[in-house]
């Protein structure tokens, strides 16, 4: 921990983010602010149907109306093979990924794109719509997870064949993982207690306030350019490349200021239509989705059902766990089991686990990543049960969970034997926190849950260029979705020497940087961070050989020390310090332009942890929840720049909140979604909440020359079980579905009350 | 794609004619908070807009004589909860037309505009009832006032015909010993459509007697109730346990709500109860501190 003794000038300090003016005054431009003249506007075609067999589509009409440019369905499209591809960290089936941009065969959920136009306005195109006729023939379906598994269910893909198990005939299972440590059936021998419940959450939506949008010009000579909102520019350039059989070199991607991802905006839908539209039409082409084609056609992440078997000694050691955790995919195979069984218990040191998942396909959109993908749904039962055990065992679930903590050493159920972790500290600091031991009023209740998550390091480039003036301008290639501009430029700053303010970082094209992986993972701040330090050392070397030129000594004679080249002994010579603006401003006799770069495909990613206090008060006529108080603990690493720190770990926990309590996607008999709004797809408004109380823990990583892990994700791991837990404390009644929204919450309080009284 | 032909009368008359000659496809412009929101949704398809906000009668806003209101029906909530008096005389009145949307709603939308929506679940609506309000409507046939509650027929239709248009409200003097409340039920606290809504005013006499009530309830039926039986439990109650429980299951008897995405028949029957309690609780209070 030599690092977290050194003392920084910039790093950990709260400077104004350099998008903050042109945020604030309204000047950043959005996905939807960007134009091109001699623009023409493109619309999508939805199925209103769950399921349906597209029999024939008929766009003759549409074309012929005035006003029209082009017109697309999958026939435009070629096919894609079936394999699965690697596409930075995940892999990719494209087969499935064109027919999510645009249906082939099948319709399969409420919203998937069938047909698109491009016209001179948006009303001529909304009208050429109107004139596509679509065959269909309506095929039953299916919206429910455990439906959907069960035999006779209606399949969607009758010729997927699920990977890690066998199964007779077809199936809605896309794959079967699981996880096994020590052996299950020993630890619970050993167990005094045991306990086995079951929990289900819903589907939710990233929610991200900005709507798709993009703008695809394709040249005669075939170059394309893309201009987008996107959490990656180089993921778009290759998904569109590969869907449209187009070399990566004629495609330039950039990337727009961003209004919330949160793992939505990792993958593509308009994208690809615009850039055929626009290469059919001659023109460029916008596109922008409805809040409505947002809710029916984008994310979500998945809905869960859940089995979990605990057994403990009366004394509190947890012996073994056992679950299953059964993940609904949307259209296509994706759901993120394989991470939710990972990080089920993971912020625990327990010798048994065994721990298996369903990836299951429903007639519902394709999931996309939402802020720790998988974790928060295993954490949702993990969690719970737990609280459960803790009353069992007459513990506090703190001090049970202290009990159990994970360590460095220890090793996890998925695997790797931890490293330096910060867990038990947010639960030290937790107990011993004064929101812990605050009294508590009538109906209200406190909860307390962890979360785990492993964050990723993945590729990176960096340039950082010395300008003849001794400023300097760091160009990376990740979309700045939390303030990660103003932590690169914090760590820039510190590795020159030179002011804050001096360092104005750029977020590049696809063809202006070195490949970058997305914005996900919460990897930026940590790998793209990483390539900024060593592009930044890159400079450094450089304007020490500058030094050592004008100085007629030996490179390695000249060390770097606040900004400037010095002699590194008395022995080297008697020389003043030269400061970076001075060997900037000499650059051009000392050997040309100065510009450190750095790529790597970055390693190491320090695990999350955190631990939530809630308190809740319950009407207990109504079945309102109001979140009284909520403090976030969290093993932050480093905190670079620790306003937007915490302003993560609010915002994970706020969306946490609103999947605690009110968000759903509510779906009609016919399988159409009824609340594809804001109005009724019910997110927290300010006013729900208190404030957020951030609690930073720094245990930095060992494997960051700065000690910085990711963030962002773990934050929206505890809060579900902890706003269940707190319920349960006011109440007595658990809560084991969600989200745990007044009329749900009333018609269990009111079960409750019937049990009594029948007792 | 056909375009919208907006109009901007100054008088009560050539409003009247322009609606007429619309052949039935005319909408209203007050603070226009609905109305721009369904045309951009595409819910409605208009060939004339009429903005009613420079005919002066819609935009008054005056104390009478003898103690009533009279309120146009395009003076926005910011308006009218910014007199004091109002609010003084009426708070649920107020405090029902305060939770429609956010500050910036609030600087437009209009009493006429939440009623002739015709939402089962305005907000203003039960709190209009409770109060006595009038609508003072003009038409063809020249003018006419229909009690609140008489108003609508059903989600998105009223009463109003060919021509007809609302150009104010009349809201009775305070009576003494008199008080009002409006609560609503959302999941959220802000920015949500009420699952169940319910108004109350009553009076009391000097011993803490209920003499006279009346209660409504939006959002459990196709239109706003007004609630007789509810009256009738506490009217010569001192608001004991059991009156109020009476007019808990007269307010749970006259729900004849729908399942919907908003709630379902089971909780808003049992919340309508909850809220009616809870708003004659309040009235009183308010009218006992007269």
């Amino acid at each position: 921990m030599s690092s977290d003794n050194r003392k920084y000038k910039w790093v950990g300090t709260r400077q104004i983010r350099p998008d903050g003016h042109d945020k604030v005054t309204g000047r950043a431009k959005f996905g939807s602010d960007f134009s091109l003249s001699g623009m023409i506007h493109g619309r999508v075609l939805r199925s209103p149907h769950a399921h349906a067999i597209i029999k024939s589509i008929d766009t003759s009409k549409a074309e012929a109306l005035p006003g029209v440019k082009a017109v697309i369905t999958s026939k435009d499209f070629q096919e894609q093979p079936a394999e699965l591809k690697a596409a930075g960290e995940g892999m990719i089936n494209y087969r499935d990924m064109t027919r999510n941009v645009m249906a082939r065969e099948k319709a399969l959920y409420d919203g998937h794109a069938v047909a698109a136009v491009a016209a001179s306005t948006v009303e001529v195109a909304e009208a050429a719509l109107e004139l596509i006729s679509v065959d269909y023939e309506v095929l039953p379906h299916v919206i429910d997870v455990d439906e959907a598994m069960k035999e006779g269910a209606p399949i969607l893909h009758e010729e997927m064949v699920p990977s890690g198990m066998e199964v007779n005939g077809p199936t809605n299972i896309a794959k079967f993982v699981e996880f096994n440590l020590g052996d299950t059936k020993k630890g619970f021998e050993e167990a005094e207690v045991v306990i086995e419940r079951s929990y289900k959450t819903e589907a939710v939506h990233q929610g991200y306030i900005e709507p798709h949008a993009v703008v695809a010009s394709v040249a005669e000579d075939g170059q394309a350019q893309i201009w987008c909102c996107t959490q990656g520019q180089f993921q778009v350039r290759a998904f569109v490349a590969q869907l449209l059989g187009m070399p990566a070199s004629s495609i330039r991607v950039t990337p727009s200021e961003i209004g919330g991802g949160f793992g939505g905006k990792t993958v593509v839908y308009l994208e690809p239509l615009a850039t055929l539209l626009s290469k059919k039409a001659g023109k460029p082409v916008k596109m922008i989705m409805t809040r409505e084609e947002v809710f029916r056609a984008s994310g979500p992440t998945s809905g869960g059902s859940m089995t979990y078997k605990i057994g403990a000694t009366k004394a509190g050691k947890i012996t073994a766990v056992e679950a299953t955790i059964k993940l609904l995919a949307g259209a296509f195979a994706g759901a993120p089991a394989g991470p939710a069984c990972m990080c089920a218990v993971a912020p625990y040191d327990i010798k048994n686990v065994y721990v298996n998942g369903y990836d299951v396909v429903v007639n519902r959109p394709k999931v996309a990543a939402y802020r720790a993908p998988g974790a928060p749904i295993s954490a949702f039962g993990a969690e719970s049960i737990i609280d459960e055990l803790a009353k069992e065992l007459g513990i506090d679930p703190l001090e049970l969970r202290k009990l159990n903590a994970a360590k460095k050493g220890t090793q996890a159920a998925y695997g790797p034997t931890f490293r330096e972790i910060g867990y038990e500290e947010t639960v030290d600091i937790a107990m011993k926190h004064d929101h812990y031991s605050a009294p508590l009023g009538p109906n209200q209740g406190r909860g307390v849950a962890s979360g785990f998550w492993f964050n990723i390091g993945g590729e990176s480039s960096a340039t950082v260029n010395i300008n003849e003036d001794g400023t300097a301008v760091v160009i990376s290639g990740n979309p700045d979705i939390g303030g990660s501009r103003a932590s690169l430029a914090l760590m820039a700053a510190e590795e020159l020497g030179i002011d804050y303010d001096k360092v104005r970082p750029i977020i590049g094209d696809t063809a202006s940087i070195g490949y970058n992986f997305l914005t996900g993972g919460s990897r930026v701040t940590f790998a793209t961070g990483l390539a900024v330090v060593e592009a930044a050392k890159d400079a450094v070397r450089q304007l020490c050989e500058r030094a050592a030129k004008i100085w007629e000594v030996d490179a390695e004679g000249v060390i770097w020390e606040n900004g400037h080249a010095k002699p590194a002994s008395t022995n080297v010579g008697d020389f003043e310090p030269l400061s970076l603006a001075n060997l900037a401003a000499q650059a051009p006799k000392t050997g040309g332009p100065i510009c450190g770069h750095n790529a790597q495909n970055v390693q190491g990613a320090g695990p999350g942890f955190a631990t939530h206090i809630c308190d809740v008060e319950v009407d207990p006529e109504t079945g309102s929840v109001s979140i009284l108080r909520y403090t976030a603990i969290q093993d932050v690493g480093r905190a670079i720049h620790p306003s937007y720190v915490e302003g993560q770990i609010q915002g994970g926990a706020a969306q946490g909140i609103g999947w605690a309590l009110n968000e759903e996607y509510i779906y009609n008999s016919k399988g159409q979604l009824d609340n594809p709004g804001f109005l009724d797809y019910r997110i927290p408004v300010a006013s729900d909440l208190p404030m957020i109380d951030a609690v930073m823990v720094e245990v930095p990583n060992d494997r960051h020359p700065y000690g910085v892990r990711g963030v962002g994700e773990v934050p929206i791991v505890p809060p579900m079980a902890a706003v269940a837990n707190a319920i349960e404390n006011a109440t007595g009644v658990r809560m084991s579905a969600l989200p745990m929204s007044p009329p749900r919450l009333l018609a269990a309080l009111d079960q409750a009350d019937i049990k009594e009284a029948a007792e | 794609m056909e375009s919208i032909e907006f109009q901007k009368p100054e008088t009560v008359d050539e409003a009247v004619k322009l609606l007429q000659g619309a052949d039935g496809n005319a909408k209203i412009l007050a603070g226009g908070t609905d109305l721009l929101v369904q045309l951009r949704a595409h819910m409605i398809d208009p060939s004339v807009i009429v903005d009613i906000k420079s005919i002066d009668e819609t935009r008054e806003l005056n104390k009478n004589a003898d103690g009533s209101y009279t309120i146009g029906a395009a003076v926005a909530g910011a308006e009218a909860h910014e007199r004091g008096d109002i609010t003084a005389d009426w708070p649920g009145v107020i405090e029902a037309w305060d939770l429609i949307g956010s500050t910036q709603i609030q600087g437009r939308a209009s009493l006429g505009g939440n009623l002739c929506n015709a939402s089962p679940a305005g907000d203003s609506v039960p709190a209009m009832v409770a109060a006595g309000m009038t609508a003072n409507i003009a038409g063809p046939d020249g003018r006419r006032t229909l009690p609140v509650e008489e108003v609508t027929a059903g989600p998105g239709k009223t009463n109003l015909k060919k021509g007809e248009f609302i150009v104010s409200f009349n809201l009775p003097a305070k009576p003494s010993n008199g008080g009002d409340a409006y609560l609503r039920l959302i999941p959220r606290t802000e920015m949500d459509i009420a699952v169940v809504g319910c108004g109350v005013a009553l009076t009391l006499d000097d011993s803490g007697t209920v003499t006279s009530a009346k209660v409504s309830l939006g959002a459990v039926a196709a239109t706003v109730l007004v609630v007789e039986d509810a009256a009738k439990a506490i009217i010569g109650s001192k608001l004991e346990p059991e009156a109020m429980s009476a007019l808990d299951a007269a307010c749970q008897a006259a729900c004849k709500p729908i399942d919907d995405k908003r709630g379902t028949v089971e909780y808003r029957t049992k919340v309508a109860g909850v809220l009616a309690r809870r708003a004659v609780s309040i009235a009183a209070e308010r009218a006992g501190k007269n």
